[in-house]
């Protein structure tokens, strides 16, 4: 049973980090200038709910599964997702707006934000690795 | 050289050009005479004066870029082709064309008299003067002639006498030129000059350069000798007026204000002057202290030290000359004030960009962003790129010169290493001279690259060669998109609208291919069949605005030419077709829609009128505005758009070329916040009327009618991108204006007008330690309504500084102020009102703190400013008491929502004077000081403070603030004003809504009417009179404008001061 959950974790937290890659990817095409700012932020609009979804998953897993502490961890990150898609303002086109995301240097913020993620999705990436591994060898 | 001109500048708005030619021809001659060579020259030969020198290492990059001799011969073959005199500016005849903006710095750019900033040796006063030789020896300087030429109608050829522009300041400058033209006689010159001098003196800390600016001496720092053989002080130079030329002397200074107090007339008098004073000491009281005034008198004592290099420590530069705000009462200079000018070297200096058009907050780049943060000043441009320029050379050439690896235009700041290389000013790499940027068509002579116009001038345009054409230039293309349902019937605007089309319909800038068409709506989408060979305009009416298709794709948009016929049919009955419509609905949404599906094909301009809150399909909005919150609110709601649906199809629209600019005529809450996307988007622009009606609002009308006119009539650009690239090391990070950013640097203009302002933020990314100067370069990219493409190309030369006492001597107060306005803007559409004004607040708290503690070495009480920022916390408290930012008086939505986007959107000279309006007595107006422009006597009054103590009740003021005009009456008004200005008996007899100014044949008259058009002139819109008394209903909003009073809920000039004092002094 533990080792289910964390490879169901793993499963996810491995396509969590491949959003990460592609949103870090993504936005740096539009800082070299690949793409335009329109191609890129309906591109990216587009996973933020699935994103939020993943993380939502792996945030409930833990819960049921009663791992505190992963739990925790994950708890801020999927907090922010769900905050950053509520608070965005009526008139904009979702989370990456086209036409604000060279203003006041949100494409850099995003940018960091992509790699914060992604270096947290490698380390849950490890701690599955390391329960699931545990979870089998106590099996 | 001076042949070359002939051809390669295109005199945009003369019909004759052999004029020019022939005296262009002649001032080469003169000019050869004048000039022996460089090597002749002992100024060249100078070495560089340590003035500029003791401060920097000499400036290498630039110094290739000397001035250059006059090539010998006329330039009449090679690649530069005589360029039709097409376009750049469409100033119809008859449309008043934009004069110099308001408060505009200068002259600088008004050319002729320019020629005396040269030294003595190099051209004989007597020569100086004449303006034709400037006009041609130096192209920069008729380029500049804001429509002044073209005094409406039949514009005189460009290079006779005449040119001396009919911009205002030119009148005295004659007089000046003598007096320039050597320091000896510089000496001699009576008082008088040195008041019209002495705004000159740009702020700086490197003195040498400071007097430079204005007084021609040798001693050129910039100048090494023997650098390049072919690089010399050319004398070319004489012509430009480089933007330190003083503002002539309009007035007399201090004479006519024989009411002030004594005390106030040492501080006060010379505002104007007083911003950009000689040096002073530092900590020596410079208030009621005579001695700053004296100063400039003696100049010549005052200038040698400072060229022999007087450092920083012995003596401070004008603009950081310190000032206690709380003592010092009357801060505002006399005329407009101007802006300060970078301490480049002169040569530098003198071809450097014009500040109306390029202007930066910061004259003085600071090295590091740390130094930048400390300074706690904002970092950016204003553009006004596509500004309506009576001349702009134009360069015709099969290869465009550009940087290979950062794609920067060649321009006057690069430096050539040798013949066969240049080194680009923005990212330093190498390229080489392509062969045919060898040969110098001027001369006819091979091997001198750095003569070529590219090279000489900051602004220039070129012809674009079909490798930047995507797809074959669009004709201009103009499709009409009216409401029609019963409110807007009602207000009867369609007539107007209908009328001034049929009026402007010849005018309307474009080619054989232009095309028109038009799409009205009210819960229904009609189009107009207007193919040829029809009798009549057909109407196709489609109801189904859910899902909207274009009934007959081909014939809705026609040519204007083949067409004209029943397009004015269609324009004469189109007001009756709609007389007796009972539809109050109005689908805004699917119209556009409609209009976008319609010019997606070619791209264009769709102008929409727009009069009621839209209510049926997408893009219906609900009226969020609760009138009873306005004034009681803590903070203001719905300043962001409700839906994104206008965001997403002004992007659409961005994509394929298509701009929307909304006309917004209501009485009503309309959304502006939400509307206004498609326009902010999509590069359109935004012109709200609030209460329009026919009958009941005429002052409206005549408004409508003159910005319609302005409107169609104007210069377009259309599928436009604008680039802005700076040097290596800087970034920029956030845009403000009508666009879409579609990449890091890229701006997707869809149709550029001459009315529009851009601004941006810059950060520094990397340390600038090596450079002695930053450039930034403007590329606007455009296919004009000829279908043309051009590219017009503005570059600006600043010098990078490692101290805080230089950024904060090269600190441009209104640029700062023109910024943090836009930046409020944005704060308040993303946190709040509150945070927005208390961002601004603290803007001024800061910076003034910041040169406190790190500048002032000797700590006096009061509130210490720099010079230069002395208008500063006035400003600050303007823009918290601007109707956009303003709290606790009743404001609509719409009109705060207006009033950001022209924040936004609008060139800074218009910007100032909606944040902080003119203050002018009127009805004691003289000739004293007065400008000639075109024939006429215009009265230059001097500015008064915003505070009803100025006020007299014997007196009549006026105010401009920007789109509005008032002309107060007081109830005790000279009764000879009343009879002859106003044509009423008294007071009692004044109109509660009189919005004329009766023609009457007295003098009095004349000057106050003359006055007013001036000013009227100088804008592109069109702001109405209103002549009001203590009873009527628009006094309020002329008080609200009194900005130094207190008001119920905002602080007074002085309060926030104290305010201000307090923080900095924690």
């Amino acid at each position: 049973m533990e080792a289910a959950v964390f490879i169901l974790s793993l499963v996810d937290c491995c396509a969590l980090i491949f959003l990460a890659v592609y949103f870090v990817i993504t936005l740096s095409d539009l800082e070299c200038d690949y793409i335009n700012a329109r191609a890129c932020c309906s591109k990216l609009n587009r996973w933020v709910v699935p994103e939020l979804v993943g993380q939502a998953l792996a945030t409930v897993l833990m819960l049921v599964s009663l791992h505190w502490f992963v739990f925790l961890l994950n708890l801020p990150v999927a907090s922010w997702n769900m905050y950053r898609v509520w608070k965005v303002p009526m008139g904009n086109m979702g989370v990456f707006d086209p036409t604000e995301i060279h203003n006041r240097g949100q494409l850099k913020s995003h940018m960091k934000e992509s790699m914060i993620k992604l270096g947290f999705h490698l380390l849950c990436f490890f701690i599955y690795l390391y329960s699931m591994i545990l979870a089998l060898i106590n099996d | 050289m001076l042949g070359l001109w002939v051809f390669v500048f295109t005199v945009e708005t003369f019909s004759n050009q052999s004029v020019p030619l022939c005296s262009h021809s002649v001032s080469v001659k003169e000019q050869h005479a004048l000039n022996p060579g460089p090597s002749q020259n002992p100024v060249a030969l100078q070495p560089p004066g340590p003035g500029y020198m003791a401060h920097q290492t000499p400036y290498n990059p630039m110094q290739a870029k000397g001035p250059m001799p006059p090539g010998p011969g006329l330039y009449n073959s090679g690649p530069y082709q005589p360029v039709p005199p097409v376009s750049s500016n469409q100033a119809l005849p008859g449309q008043p064309m934009l004069k110099r903006p308001p408060m505009g710095p200068q002259h600088s750019m008004t050319p002729p008299q320019s020629a005396s900033p040269n030294p003595g040796s190099r051209i004989p006063p007597a020569h100086a003067t004449p303006p034709p030789v400037s006009a041609n020896n130096y192209q920069h300087a008729p380029a500049w002639q804001y429509g002044g030429t073209p005094p409406m109608g039949a514009p005189p050829p460009m290079a006779m006498p005449p040119l001396r522009p009919a911009g205002n300041h030119m009148t005295s400058s004659p007089s000046l030129a003598t007096p320039q033209a050597s320091s000896a006689e510089y000496r001699a010159t009576p008082p008088v000059f040195h008041n019209a001098m002495q705004p000159l003196c740009p702020p700086t800390s490197l003195q040498g350069y400071t007097q430079q600016g204005h007084m021609p001496t040798p001693g050129n720092g910039a100048q090494v000798p023997n650098s390049f053989d072919h690089l010399e002080m050319g004398p070319k130079m004489a012509g430009p007026l480089p933007p330190q030329q003083p503002s002539p002397p309009t007035r007399h200074m201090g004479l006519s204000y024989p009411s002030l107090p004594p005390g106030y007339q040492n501080t006060s008098a010379p505002p104007n002057a007083a911003t950009m004073q000689h040096p002073v000491q530092p900590s020596t009281q410079p208030y009621s202290h005579p001695q700053p005034y004296q100063q400039p008198s003696a100049g010549p004592a005052q200038l040698s030290p400072s060229l022999s290099g007087l450092s920083l420590q012995s003596q401070t530069p004008e603009a950081l000359r310190v000032v206690n705000l709380l003592q010092e009462r009357n801060l505002l200079p006399l005329g407009p004030v101007t802006p300060p000018t970078p301490c480049l070297p002169q040569d530098l200096q003198k071809i450097n960009c014009h500040p109306e058009v390029f202007r930066s907050t910061l004259t003085s780049i600071p090295q590091t962003q740390s130094l930048l943060n400390k300074a706690k000043l904002p970092l950016g441009l204003l553009l006004h790129p596509f500004k309506d320029l009576s001349q702009l050379p134009v360069v015709t050439s099969s290869t465009i010169v550009r940087c290979r690896s950062c794609r920067t235009y060649i321009n006057p700041f690069v430096t050539f290493l040798d013949q066969r290389r240049w080194k680009c000013n923005l990212c330093y790499r190498v390229n080489d001279v392509p062969e045919e940027f060898m040969y110098n068509p001027v001369s006819r002579s091979y091997g001198e690259p750095h003569k070529r116009p590219e090279v000489q001038n900051a602004t220039l345009e070129f012809i674009a060669p079909s490798e930047y054409m995507l797809r074959p230039p669009q004709p201009a293309v103009y499709l009409i998109v009216l409401d029609v349902s019963h409110n807007a019937v009602e207000t009867g605007y369609l007539d107007v609208v209908c009328q001034s089309l049929l009026e402007n319909i010849n005018a309307l800038p474009g080619d054989s291919r232009t095309k028109i068409g038009f799409i009205t709506f009210d819960s229904t989408i009609h189009f107009y069949n207007l193919q040829e060979g029809l009798s009549q305009p057909q109407m196709l009416i489609v109801s189904d605005i859910e899902d909207i298709f274009l009934p007959t794709p081909d014939s809705l948009l026609v040519n204007l030419n083949e067409c004209k016929e029943l397009v004015q049919d269609l324009l004469r009955s189109l007001p009756q077709m709609f007389g007796k419509t009972m539809e109050t609905q109005c689908a805004l949404g699917p119209a556009l829609q409609a209009a976008f599906k319609l010019l997606s094909a070619t791209g264009g301009r769709v102008s929409v009128f727009q009069t009621q809150l839209p209510s049926l399909g997408v893009g219906a909005l609900k009226s969020r505005e609760d009138p009873n919150q306005r004034a009681s609110a803590k903070d203001i709601q719905h300043l962001s758009p409700a839906t994104d649906f206008y965001k997403k199809l002004a992007l659409d629209c961005s994509g394929q070329q298509v701009a929307v600019d909304l006309f917004l005529l209501s009485s009503q809450y309309c959304d502006l916040a939400s509307l206004g996307c498609i326009s902010r988007y999509s590069a359109g622009s935004v012109y709200y009327y609030p209460s329009y009606h026919q009958q009941h609002n005429p002052a409206g009308v005549e408004c409508f009618q003159k910005d319609l006119k302005r409107y169609l009539t104007r210069k377009i650009g259309f599928e436009a991108v604008m680039r802005i690239r700076c040097s290596k090391g800087l970034s920029i990070h956030t845009f403000h204006g009508n666009f879409f950013v579609r990449s890091t640097d890229l701006l997707s203009l869809p149709n550029v007008n001459p009315d529009a302002g851009f601004a941006v933020q810059m950060s520094i990314e990397e340390n600038l330690v090596d450079m002695q100067s930053v450039s930034f370069q403007a590329a606007l990219l455009y296919t004009s309504s000829k279908g043309e493409r051009r590219i017009r190309v503005h570059t600006m030369c600043l010098p990078v500084v490692n101290s805080l006492s230089d950024i904060f001597a090269g600190a441009d107060v209104q640029a700062i102020t023109c910024l943090l306005a836009s930046m409020a803007v944005d704060r308040s559409v993303t946190a709040s009102l509150s945070d927005a004004r208390d961002a601004m607040t603290n803007a001024s708290i800061d910076s003034l703190t910041s040169f406190r503690t790190s500048v002032l070495t000797i700590q006096q009480p009061g509130l210490l400013a720099p010079a230069c920022l002395r208008l500063f916390p006035l400003y600050i408290l303007a823009l918290l008491k601007q109707k956009a930012f303003r709290t606790g008086t009743s404001t609509r939505l719409d009109d705060r929502v207006y009033a950001m986007c022209q924040l936004k959107y609008q060139p800074l000279a218009y910007v100032m004077l909606m944040i902080h309006p003119a203050l002018y007595r009127v009805d004691d107006l003289t000739d004293e000081g007065a400008l000639n422009v075109s024939e006429r006597t215009i009265p230059q009054p001097r500015v008064q403070q915003l505070s009803v103590e100025k006020l007299s009740r014997d007196g009549a003021f006026l105010m401009d603030a920007g789109s509005v005009i008032y002309l107060w009456i007081g109830r005790n008004c000279n009764p000879n004003f009343l009879t002859q200005v106003l044509g009423l008996p008294n007071y009692a007899a004044v109109p509660l809504n009189m919005n004329m100014l009766p023609e009457l044949d007295t003098a009095e008259s004349q000057r106050t009417r003359a006055f007013v058009g001036w000013l009227r002139e100088q804008r592109p819109f069109f702001p109405i009179l209103h002549v009001i008394r203590d009873e009527s209903p628009l006094k309020a909003s002329f008080l609200q404008n009194m900005i130094e009073d207190r008001t119920e809920s905002a602080l007074s000039y002085y309060e926030f001061l104290l305010h201000i004092q307090q923080q900095v002094s924690k």
